[in-house]
């Protein structure tokens, strides 16, 4: 049941409807990928510069009170 | 309706004094709220109380109230403790709730409007820690948008959804469990830990998750239930109900948030018209359920559903989206308003890239995000999943300092997509929306600062000069009071006093 919805999902969406704009996507996707993953060594870089000095005594620390 | 309904986020959240060992995160919280009510109608005289009068949290959607003896303390939210309390120009209530510093956002009427209001939220708190400073306050408060210390305590992040009082509320029970059950795949802030006290260090989809206990019920601080029964409109009660929704992760996300409140919202319209009899998507079990669905990174764990049907939680949200898709298609064909088009495209999006790989959405999801920042991180330098760095990375993303917090870091390089501007959100952080009657709550704070004694959702308490007795404008039609039925009538008023003559005329 699910899998047939899915194909009707598919064929009734308004965009990404032909099989050029698909494959276009792909490559948007791709592209946005590939550029997401050159910068995680400077997103790393990063969190060393802000991460809490001391990781396990600021974890030990984040004590809250229960609420809703 | 479509997605368009009265909405509104509510927000408790996490509390810290870095240095200081034990924090009173009472009193914490409430130098917070004042420091932010000094400034947001500079030169107030007095900090409009909030009116209890119409509140009742223990009225249960089933029909029946409990009684103050029976409740637990914690239940009793209409009971004033003396703790800070205000109402902001733009709208929105700024309190203390046990324990936590809350924001309640105005009523709005549409998904992206909920974004923009709960960013406002998220500048207020941060504001108001700044402010905290200015006050001579050496050691500054450091907030945190995210639901649990992964020491057993969990805080929530509560949607509102005003709906049709004729829709009987078994089914929405029926339906709201398994589509609040699978919309964790893209609602989920992620979270390093399982179980309420994060006993075993296994990353999962949800922060909330597995501090749901019951399936339906008027708790929201014990014994959690997954539909929550409060019965407070806040409006006419016989022609609504306020649908109170405690499931959900507070989102650092804007597209996480404004899935939450859009797929909820269309939902619910399919079930008010009726187009869901005949279907059925029951899940057996499903408390666990709830926990099956977050600690499964891979989208692949089948729940047990009735009619002998076995249905991952994409496969289910893939159901909810075909469903609402010939929904809006019968409604309202071509002449779909652009807030439902908008809704139901997004929606379909992020099921097809969570169905090709759930990496696919990591600028778009919380947990995503998260969880490959901590992937990256854990393989660069070789470390357990149990590691004192990845459990301040899970807690650091929801840092609401733009210098500190990761979500907001990542927003900056634009690895998160935004879908609100830094200028609207100073707006919306000032202004209330003009399609609600939150805009008259929030232009008379801002008119007539010293004319307010009170204010709730539904009322305005004026304390008139030379009057012996206080004034009070009931505001029960949330969809009353927009700039459009008011604008014109608070321009002319010269003073509060006039206005409340002009309102009687």
């Amino acid at each position: 049941m699910p899998q047939r919805e899915n194909a009707e999902r598919k064929s009734t969406r308004p965009v990404d409807t032909a099989a050029d704009d698909q494959a276009a996507a792909r490559t948007t996707q791709g592209e946005r990928k590939a550029a997401i993953d050159a910068d995680v060594d400077a997103i790393l870089d990063e969190i060393d510069d802000v991460l809490e000095v001391n990781a396990e005594e600021f974890v030990k620390s984040f004590v809250q009170k229960g609420g809703q | 309706m479509t997605v368009r309904r009265i909405m509104g986020i509510e927000t408790e959240y996490g509390i810290t004094v870095p240095g200081v060992r034990i924090v009173n995160a009472m009193a914490s919280s409430t130098r917070l709220v004042n420091a932010y009510a000094r400034h947001d109608v500079r030169g107030r005289q007095r900090n409009p109380k909030w009116d209890y009068s119409e509140e009742a949290p223990l009225r249960d959607a089933r029909g029946f109230d409990m009684t103050r003896a029976e409740a637990d303390p914690s239940q009793l939210t209409d009971d004033d403790m003396g703790m800070a309390n205000v109402i902001l120009t733009n709208g929105s209530r700024f309190y203390v709730d046990h324990a936590h510093p809350e924001y309640s956002s105005p009523e709005v009427t549409c998904p992206r409007d909920a974004v923009l209001w709960d960013r406002a939220g998220v500048a207020i708190m941060r504001r108001a820690a700044e402010y905290t400073l200015d006050d001579g306050v050496d050691q500054p408060i450091v907030l945190y948008k995210n639901n649990t210390d992964n020491k057993g305590a969990s805080y929530g992040c509560h949607e509102n959804y005003l709906m049709s009082r004729t829709t009987p509320f078994s089914s929405i029970v029926a339906w709201m469990t398994p589509f609040f059950i699978s919309r964790q795949i893209f609602t989920g802030s992620g979270r390093l830990g399982v179980g309420q006290e994060a006993k075993r260090f296994q990353y999962q989809i949800s922060q909330r998750a597995d501090f749901f206990e019951a399936e339906v019920g008027l708790e929201t601080t014990f014994k959690r239930p997954i539909i929550n029964t409060r019965d407070e409109p806040h409006c006419d009660p016989e022609r609504f109900r306020r649908l109170h929704v405690i499931v959900g992760d507070a989102n650092m996300s804007d597209t996480a948030t404004y899935l939450k409140m859009g797929t909820t919202s269309l939902v619910l319209s399919m079930l008010e018209s009726g187009f869901l009899a005949g279907h059925d998507m029951t899940v057996i079990e499903s408390v666990r359920a709830m926990s099956t669905v977050s600690h499964d990174l891979t989208l692949g764990a089948r729940l047990p559903l009735t009619g002998n049907r076995n249905w991952t939680a994409l496969e289910m949200q893939q159901e909810f989206w075909s469903l609402a898709s010939r929904f809006c298609e019968r409604e309202y064909g071509s002449d779909i308003d652009p807030d439902t088009a908008q809704v139901l495209h997004e929606w379909g999006s992020v099921l097809d890239r969570l169905e090709t790989d759930p990496m696919d959405c990591s600028d778009v999801l919380d947990w995503v995000a998260k969880y490959r920042l901590m992937q990256a991180y854990r393989e660069r330098d070789s470390l357990e999943w149990s590691s004192p760095q990845l459990q301040a990375i899970d807690l650091q993303y929801a840092d609401i300092r733009p210098d500190r917090g990761l979500a907001l870091r990542l927003e900056l390089r634009g690895q998160l997509r935004r879908m609100v501007t830094d200028e609207e959100i100073e707006h919306a952080r000032l202004n209330a929306p003009t399609d609600t009657r939150a805009y008259f709550r929030g232009e008379c704070l801002r008119r007539f600062p010293d004319e307010i004694a009170a204010a709730s959702w539904d009322s305005l308490i004026f304390d008139l000069p030379g009057h012996e007795s206080l004034v009070r404008v009931p505001t029960l039609e949330p969809s009353r009071g927009t700039k459009d039925h008011v604008g014109a009538l608070l321009d002319r008023a010269v003073s509060a006093a006039d206005l409340i003559d002009l309102l009687g005329s």
